[in-house]
């Protein structure tokens, strides 16, 4: 495909914009790794929450 | 079920697992649509040939900037009103993926601009309002972090986003109150969009993953942030098991 002579921009968005959403995958991602090892961690030391299966009620 | 039902953070998470891989599912689909309609569907513009291209992520990145703030601005009004216990997390989750989207608008735009108006930038009126848009993401993003407490936080973010919710109107009609280089509205007008059913759609199908796109990272970070605040919790509660005298915080709705 021909994108013609501004090709330079038109890749040069779109490379930006994968790498942009590709990092926040990777933040919320590696967040979520974090905060579930710091909630092992908590419970191998035996704090846990009050009521782990009250769901709520 | 009601919307008060999911004020309960583990309802919440049940939800999320249930909904985001379909969500995703629908997200990657309408990506793979959106794409192959904005390169092999789609023609050229009589006046902006190919660069045409890059208006199918720059238009949908600055509407998902502005719809994000507008989902942080209704959040804030959940946590100063109806003390909502989920509206800080959502509004805290929506920031930085707000910040990302008009970062892609601005930068987009300034490729689009350089071959299309002979500048990368120019500080008229839409260009500038969101910039000032960007730095209130940056702003809010600075303000939850300088603060321990997230229910403080929460507060003081809900009544700065709502402050700088002023800024939406002016972005949206900054091209029709002063001269701008950038052109007026050419999609959500009064008589109906101005632009070819054939440019039109592939637009119309990007900005539909693209919202698809923040709600699964929306969700995702609310969940993170739910997880964060049970964290925090107990630790507190640990905290307060070794030293019962020295531990004043609360525990954070979220848990």
């Amino acid at each position: 495909m021909d994108l013609g002579p501004h090709s330079g921009f038109i890749i040069a968005s779109y490379g930006l914009c994968l790498v942009t959403v590709l990092g926040l995958i990777a933040w919320v991602r590696i967040d979520k790794a974090i905060q579930e090892k710091a909630l092992r961690e908590l419970a191998e030391q035996g704090v846990s929450r009050r009521r782990p299966d009250a769901g709520g009620r | 079920m009601a919307f008060w039902d999911y004020a309960n953070p583990t309802r919440f998470l049940r939800l999320v697992q249930v909904v985001l891989p379909w969500l995703t599912g629908l997200c990657v689909l309408a990506f793979a649509a959106g794409f192959y309609m904005s390169f092999f569907v789609a023609p050229e513009d009589y006046q902006q040939g190919q660069t045409v291209r890059i208006m199918y992520i720059h238009v949908p990145a600055a509407w998902l900037s502005m719809m994000c703030y507008s989902i942080m601005a209704v959040s804030s009004l959940g946590t100063l009103v109806w003390k909502h216990p989920l509206a800080d997390v959502s509004a805290k989750a929506a920031a930085p993926i707000g910040a990302a989207f008009t970062f892609m608008s601005l930068v987009t735009g300034s490729l689009w601009g350089k071959p299309m108006w002979g500048t990368y930038w120019v500080w008229d009126a839409r260009l500038t309002s969101v910039l000032v848009l960007l730095i209130m993401y940056l702003g809010l993003m600075t303000l939850w972090r300088t603060m321990d407490d997230p229910i403080k936080a929460g507060k003081a973010a809900a009544i700065l986003t709502l402050v700088g919710a002023l800024n939406l109107p002016i972005i949206k009609f900054s091209v029709d109150w002063w001269n701008t280089l950038h052109q007026p509205a050419s999609v959500m007008r009064m008589d109906g969009p101005t632009i070819h059913p054939d440019i039109l759609w592939p637009l119309l199908v990007m900005a539909i993953a693209f919202t698809l796109l923040f709600f699964v990272l929306h969700l995702m970070a609310m969940r993170n942030e739910i997880l964060r605040r049970r964290v925090r919790t107990l630790r507190l509660r640990a905290a307060t098991s070794a030293h019962p005298r020295s531990a004043t915080a609360t525990a954070q709705p979220a848990e």
